[in-house]
């Protein structure tokens, strides 16, 4: 066969961000318009703050939100967003309520009256919301069946403890509870302008779209009671935990460390470091535990953050009959990200990937708007990407191993597991020591 | 009513042309971001894989990432991710696609990947078991170890058709998994692997003529081998109700799933499309007929959906294909019943046509869902490479907000009046979990 060479990459171009403008309105509502003008629509994010709300009433507020107005029903609400291609569903996390959705660039203007009736005048109606409680409640259900779920409500709960983040999905009982009086009581309470971000993306004229929202959306007035959550607190070691679930045929296996902010000073460090061991396809650990031996479909390892705080995770379904040696193939990696510096082509190869998939990530209307609203979460805007892929392109071997050491050392890590505890108890406790779960 | 709005288009370019080797190309530059959209599509897929080789066209698909003739293994996604992008592959009913997605500066580097694994891959033993262990892991991932794995896409076939081909678990059974060898993977590649059975597309910022030469000095080399035959999978439509159930051991609830037979989705696209229009009219959001009745007025359902091909690739499918309708249902929920709803509704559609606006809006959301699917550079190289394989028409992928904002009522009503209950397939999921 014959010999051929890998072409050679073309350098990238100087990052380029969009056009954008910002206002901050009178009622406290920021308004960031960007423009992207590929194809002829716009996204739309509304970021309300609801951290320390209550879970269920949110939860449920979440899924009714758009049930009826005075002047129109919740069928009434979805045909008219239809009719200019629109569609807007919103969702709930521990910081907040996010509406989410799309429509036709020339459907801007509607989009937003249709979204400034439900943000001032949604009624809750007791039919609607007896339908969605119940839908909700099945949701949970099916929630409650998957192995990835269950995993997560363990590892929140042992993270976080008694933080208002340990748990973040409500009983089927605590949502039976709420009544269409209590979600009027929140709505009216939370669902405000001042802290909120709106961010829009698309075909628009980001001045032109500020104007819009600035005159649709300026009867939307009020601001919500403090919702600070307390800093998370520091996560606490012990032995791992054991979640039995009878007849399962994979584990789910779960590592958690404290983590950084995006502004800290170690975080292209610690990015790249986290890519390195399991962050991306071609880490070490997706390396080690699926292309060579063959034990899982795919391992994967991020950071999550919070506007409390941030905490780094892995998380591989292995097969039942592997599950010790996948731990052990875990914490031997994670040993050698903390004990050894990285090979400078595996560092290159991190870096370029860090920097290349910021700019897939910029290059559509949907990939902008979910970045510049989780951004905004924080206080920060697109310019941080500039700022950040300036860091990544500096980061040292030297840094990435400090951030190795500090941020990934298997010895402060908490793990748990879920899967069929007969057999697994025994492999895993060969390896560390095992606490089964009692709840 | 307030006018109907004007259903936008897209323009992006479309260069088709054919390698001396066969291979067919698509370009289509768009430089309103620094990216590129690499993908290559072969001509076979899940209906095309031997009997006792149940899962293979995707196994099949893990093996092309293992290396090739320039490649060690594990080269290929360091050399994508490397170049900052991302890659994947996925098995279809009727095709396999391979793709990647990088800053523009990549481009050259996809190319020569993509044709390094299109003159073989490195076939063997050692990588063959890891693959059949990885993708046993994908199986429990998505089918065993979750509620409704499967359902409804590998659960309904088997009830709606009767030959191998439509019928079978395109996943595998661990068994013919693997029984699998290295021989079986030559065979299969020797046949299918064709470049006169593939396409190649790139979308994104690139210009026509860079990227003209660099795919003749990566692919023009490929050997030329022709395209297999194409099979004609078509089987006769149903004549009788066909309804079965199963128990999901894991499942909490229960659900149903309905398909009926459609038009070809190549030879009488005209027909086909409006089926495409139709489950939107029933299934899409809180104002379509379905959820309004079965989701928030009978609450009989929780939730509802209806789309056309058993992978959701409606414009990417061939004959014989459905219109699907599934339904997640309360607890004690009576799935009978939802069929009945279903049959009611459709008579109702038929008998009284469309509501003032019903269609428009349809229309309407479908165009922004189109539409937003190609601000992706791989929601543009990827559907055209298809568009391209199956007909010839990559340019399709710009006129279908069009094409789709011009089906009338009368067609909807006509393709809603084909979905009776003797020619419906359907399967119901039993919940084995503890209620």
């Amino acid at each position: 066969m014959s010999i051929k060479t890998l072409p050679d990459l073309v350098p990238d171009a100087e990052l380029h961000l969009p056009r954008e403008a910002e206002r901050r309105l009178s009622n406290g509502l920021t308004v960031i318009a960007i423009r992207r003008s590929a194809v002829p629509l716009v996204e739309l994010r509304l970021r309300i703050p609801f951290g320390r709300a209550p879970l269920a009433p949110a939860t449920l507020l979440s899924q009714a939100l758009f049930t009826g107005t005075s002047a129109l029903s919740s069928i009434d609400i979805a045909a008219e967003l239809q009719a200019v291609g629109g569609s807007l569903a919103a969702g709930l996390d521990p910081d907040r309520l996010l509406i989410s959705g799309n429509a036709l660039a020339a459907g801007l203007d509607r989009t937003l009256e249709l979204l400034a009736g439900v943000l001032t005048d949604a009624t809750y109606p007791a039919e609607e919301v007896a339908t969605e409680r119940e839908r909700l409640v099945d949701g949970i259900q099916v929630a409650l069946s998957q192995p990835a779920h269950l995993v997560r409500v363990a590892l929140l709960k042992r993270i976080y403890d008694t933080h208002p983040y340990a748990v973040q999905t409500p009983t089927p009982d605590e949502i039976r509870a709420v009544d269409p009086a209590g979600l009027r009581e929140l709505h009216a309470e939370r669902v405000r302008p001042a802290g909120a971000t709106l961010v829009l993306v698309g075909d628009i004229d980001p001045d032109r779209a500020i104007d819009v929202a600035e005159k649709v959306l300026g009867g939307w007035t009020g601001s919500a009671p403090d919702g600070v959550i307390p800093p998370t607190p520091e996560i606490r070691t012990g032995p791992l935990l054991l979640v039995d679930r009878p007849g399962s045929v994979q584990s789910s296996l779960r590592l958690a460390l404290p983590g950084i902010t995006r502004t800290d000073p170690d975080y292209a460090a610690f990015t790249v470091a986290n890519l390195i061991f399991g962050g991306y396809f071609s880490s070490r650990w997706v390396e080690n535990i699926r292309e060579d031996k063959g034990y899982t479909y795919g391992s994967h390892s991020v950071v999550e953050h919070y506007v409390a705080g941030s905490t780094w995770q892995g998380a591989a379904e292995v097969a039942t009959e592997v599950t010790g040696p996948s731990l052990l193939e875990t914490l031997y990696e994670l040993g050698r990200i903390a004990s050894l510096p990285p090979g400078e082509e595996e560092l290159e190869q991190a870096r370029r990937y860090a920097l290349g998939t910021l700019r897939l990530g910029m290059s559509t209307q949907s990939g902008l708007a979910g970045l510049a609203s989780v951004y905004a979460g924080f206080g920060l805007r697109l310019e941080h990407l500039r700022e950040h892929s300036e860091a990544i392109a500096a980061v040292t071997r030297e840094e990435v191993f400090a951030a190795g050491a500090r941020y990934l050392a298997p010895s402060r890590a908490v793990t748990v597991v879920l899967g069929d505890a007969d057999k697994i108890e025994s492999q895993l406790s060969v390896l560390t020591a095992v606490e089964r779960s009692t709840e | 009513m307030a006018p109907r709005i004007k259903i936008p288009a897209t323009k992006y370019p479309v260069e088709r042309f054919t390698l001396g080797n066969g291979l067919r190309v698509v370009l289509s530059p768009d430089r309103s971001a620094p990216v590129v959209g690499v993908a290559v599509v072969y001509d076979v897929g899940i209906r095309s894989e031997p009997e006792g080789r149940t899962g293979f066209a995707h196994l099949f698909e893990h093996l092309m990432f293992q290396g090739s003739a320039n490649l060690e293994k594990l080269a290929h996604f360091r050399h994508v991710q490397g170049a900052g992008g991302t890659f994947n592959g996925s098995t279809h009913l009727d095709y396999t696609d391979y793709y990647e997605e990088l800053p523009s500066g990549g481009l050259e580097r996809a190319l020569f990947l993509e044709a390094d694994r299109m003159r073989g891959p490195r076939l063997t033993e050692e990588n063959l078991r890891n693959q059949v262990d990885v993708v046993k892991e994908e199986i429990r991932v998505n089918v065993l170890n979750r509620p409704y794995g499967g359902f409804p896409w590998l659960k309904l076939p088997p009830v709606m058709f009767d030959t191998f081909a439509n019928a079978h678990d395109g996943y595998g059974s661990f068994e013919d998994l693997e029984s699998a060898t290295v021989e079986d993977a030559q065979g299969f590649f020797d046949r299918y692997y064709a470049c006169g059975n593939a396409v190649l597309s790139v979308a994104g910022d690139f210009d026509v003529a860079e990227a003209t030469a660099m795919i003749e000095r990566h692919f023009g080399d490929v050997p030329a081998r022709p395209a297999p035959e194409l099979p004609d999978f078509a089987e006769p439509g149903l004549t009788e109700e066909k309804r079965e159930t199963y128990i999901d051991r894991i499942a909490p609830l229960p659900a149903v799933a309905a398909g009926w037979g459609v038009p070809d989705p190549i030879s009488d696209f005209d027909a086909y499309l409006p089926y495409a229009v139709l489950a939107e009219v029933l299934t899409d959001g809180d104002a379509s007929r379905l959820v309004e009745r079965l989701v928030q007025r009978d609450r009989t359902a929780t939730n509802l959906g209806g789309y056309l091909g058993f992978m959701g690739d409606e414009y990417q499918v061939r004959n014989p294909t459905a219109l699907l309708l599934q339904a997640h249902l309360p607890p004690g929920g009576d799935a009978g019943k939802v069929l009945q709803t279903i049959d009611e509704e459709l008579d109702r559609l038929v008998t009284d046509g469309l509501k003032a606006g019903e269609l428009d809006r349809t229309q309407a959301r479908m165009a922004t869902r189109l539409l937003q699917g190609t601000d992706d550079v791989l929601g543009r190289a990827q559907p055209m490479a298809v568009l391209e394989l199956q007909r010839g028409r990559p340019g399709l992928l710009n006129e279908l907000p069009k094409l789709v904002s011009e089906v009338t009522a009368e067609k909807i009503v006509a393709a809603a009046s084909t979905l009776r209950p003797e020619c419906r397939a359907s399967i119901e999921v039993i919940p084995g979990a503890g209620q």
